[in-house]
């Protein structure tokens, strides 16, 4: 059967926040968009965010721009695009007033402006005292923003191809993209959307780590795409960890029961965080508290029949407290760790939440192929969301920021897209060498016979990628942590598939999730490998220290060979002075 | 042995489990897994009207310990709480 094609102007992959807030002003320029996701939109992991939208409103206390961007710039530790951290604070006000347009409810004052919280690493005035510049729609946030861009968006005519799993860009011989190769869920078959514009929103990619609070789309499918299409991703080996994620389950228990008075005890009963912060003990850092964790399970004192956890201890806090100021705590301990807090510990370890990293853009959302520092953008791609890396949040994310992010390069680089169709009318003539190569990795897996199946494959990576290149790193693990992802890339030829059958054949589509998670816990694992300092999340016992003069630049992974190059920060601001690199201290 | 049309359909519906919370994802699919297979016709048909709810809902009844508005949805609720996940 002939290969089904369909043309439009624009191909956004993923309907999270930023493919939706680009596809919605492309849309109402009455472009010709298709959005295509492997779920139905509004189940993306957007809804996920309950925190909210940084934007210096000053509803709440005094505030501006300036004050945000110095704070995005001091938590990412000085490895943030100070022009694009720029741009994305400035723009954080339209966007946000933008989206209350469109109808999202955001929570408000008694004078109608819309309400504004308090978060971590928030300051007036260059670092001075506690702002509130969090914009949030109650405890439902990202639910919010995405139901009101879906809805807005169906409205504009947008496209969507919902429950389609994109497997491959197509290219021409210039490197230019094409389109992509899609495959719809339901019926097995492939279909060619060919596009003058394609942009990336697939989101992150959690689920390369065993123990992770991403859902389990979080594939990283996007990124794997660039790579294997022969474009960079930077930056990967900045992943945020949160301390306290039910053990081999990931599910987050939330700062507020340290900061309610539980605490961390090893196989021992021991109080270890007594050790590695004296002062702060269990409500020290996120990066101190995680990295306090690991070393106790790796020094033999981790509970549980693989020792391989913490307990978290809450039983000896009254019931009502646990009741009234940690609702769902009780619950959702009870259900996934099988513990009632109020009676036992529960048991916790470290869990992947958030990658700095990703396609390296400008701060058009336009996607930049090499390590030039004055290089040009690669025409007609663009990435936006948690898939790209603009890069605002350099080696360390602020809460509130990613759901900016997400908002902000997906507008803009809807905006510039509208721009690039205008000059560019006409489709290119498709390649169809592309199109095979595409076809055949797809077709690969109709292979039969005997062979590793992918759950067998999975769990074996993403234990790797846990033990090897999380939240303890040092070389000769890390060393040996990349030669086992190799060794696992090259296993992938021997998966084969337990169903064979075209209709819903979701062993299929995890075994095209795996492919895509093998490729990007590669580039995380040879990343941090190479990076010799300590900078935000990603920390070196080897190399505790920040070190700004040989390493204050970003790290470029191409997939041919592992290879990596550097690229300079960008310090220089667009309109003011540059923040120059300090100690981070909070 | 179950039907390949019946299995079929639940591979339909494990694609529908997958969710933008992973407290779902996990819940949902161990649900589907170890109790959809022996519910009977109505407690199915609840089960499919309740993955086409928004993800917040879902989550605030079945892992927040909310009780459904719907009285339709309280008994396959308390089953889905019941789901062996740990």
């Amino acid at each position: 059967m002939a290969l089904e094609k369909q043309r439009f102007d624009t191909l956004i992959l993923g309907a999270g926040g930023a493919g939706l807030n680009a596809a919605l002003q492309l849309a109402n320029a009455n472009l010709k968009v298709a959005v295509v996701s492997k779920v139905f939109p509004t189940r993306s992991h957007t809804v996920a965010a309950q925190g909210g939208v940084n934007a210096a409103l000053a509803n709440v206390l005094p505030d501006n721009w300036h004050w945000h961007m110095f704070d995005t710039v001091k938590g990412s530790d000085y490895l943030g695009d100070q022009d694009a951290i720029e741009y994305m604070c400035r723009e954080a006000i339209p966007t946000v007033y933008e989206l209350e347009h469109n109808g999202v409810p955001f929570s408000r004052l008694a004078n109608g402006k819309i309400y504004q919280r308090a978060f971590g690493g928030q300051s007036q005035n260059f670092g001075g005292d506690q702002a509130a510049r969090t914009c949030a729609a109650a405890d439902r946030t990202g639910h919010a923003i995405l139901h009101t861009l879906y809805q807005q968006n169906i409205r504009a005519k947008t496209h969507f191809f919902d429950e389609y799993f994109a497997a491959d860009l197509i290219r021409d011989q210039e490197g230019i993209i094409l389109g992509a190769l899609v495959l719809d869920i339901a019926t097995g078959e492939p279909l060619l959307i060919e596009a003058k514009t394609t942009l990336l929103a697939t989101g992150g990619c959690g689920q390369v780590f065993r123990t992770t609070s991403n859902a389990h789309i979080n594939t990283g499918d996007g990124k794997a795409m660039i790579l294997r299409a022969g474009l960079p991703l930077m930056d990967m080996e900045f992943f945020q960890f949160h301390p306290t994620g039910i053990a081999g389950k990931g599910m987050l228990i939330t700062e507020g029961v340290r900061g309610e008075g539980g605490y961390l005890i090893n196989k021992d009963g021991e109080r270890f965080m007594e050790k590695y912060a004296p002062n702060a003990k269990d409500l020290a850092s996120r990066d101190v508290v995680a990295r306090s964790i690991v070393t106790e399970v790796r020094g033999g004192r981790g509970c549980g029949p693989e020792a391989d956890h913490v307990m978290l201890k809450v039983n000896h806090l009254d019931e009502e407290v646990i009741a009234k100021r940690l609702p769902g705590i009780r619950e959702s301990s009870k259900i996934f760790a099988g513990v009632d807090p109020v009676k036992d510990p529960i048991p916790v370890f470290p869990t992947a939440h958030y990658v700095m990293g990703g396609i390296p853009t400008d701060r058009f959302g336009r996607v930049m192929p090499t390590s030039d520092d004055d290089g040009d953008h690669l025409p007609g791609l663009y990435a936006a969301g948690e898939c790209a890396c603009a890069s605002v949040h350099g080696a360390n994310r602020l809460g509130g920021n990613s759901l900016l992010d997400i908002l902000v390069f997906g507008r803009l680089a809807g905006k510039n897209i509208i721009d690039y169709v205008r000059d560019n009318p006409s489709h290119r003539p498709l390649d169809e060498a592309s199109v095979s190569s595409a076809m055949d990795r797809f077709n690969k897996w109709d292979a039969k016979g005997d062979g590793i199946t992918v759950s067998e494959l999975r769990k074996e990576f993403r234990k790797t990628m846990e033990d090897h290149a999380g939240v303890f790193r040092v070389e000769d693990m890390m060393q040996e942590g990349v030669e086992k992802v190799r060794a696992i890339r090259d296993k992938l030829a021997d998966v084969r598939l337990t169903d064979h059958s075209k209709t819903f054949n979701t062993n299929r589509t995890e075994a095209l999730e795996l492919e895509n998670m093998i490729d990007v816990g590669l580039s995380i694992a040879v990343s941090a490998l190479h990076r010799k300092e300590s900078r935000g999340a990603h920390s070196r016992p080897d190399y505790p220290k920040r070190d700004d003069a040989e390493w204050m630049k970003h790290t470029l992974y191409w997939r041919e060979g592992d290879k990596l190059e550097y690229k300079g920060v960008r310090s220089q601001p667009l309109t003011v002075e540059s923040f120059p690199p300090k100690e981070r201290v909070y | 042995m179950i039907p390949d049309e019946e299995l079929k359909n639940i591979e339909r519906l494990r694609w529908q489990c997958r969710r933008g919370m992973l407290e779902l994802d996990v819940l949902l699919e161990a649900f589907l897994d170890q109790q959809y297979t022996s519910l009977s016709p109505r407690l199915q048909r609840h089960f499919l009207q309740l993955l086409e709810l928004p993800d917040p809902i879902i989550h605030a009844w079945c892992v927040g310990g909310e009780n459904p508005d719907d009285e339709e949805f309280v008994e396959l609720v308390n089953s889905i709480r019941t789901t062996s996940v740990a």
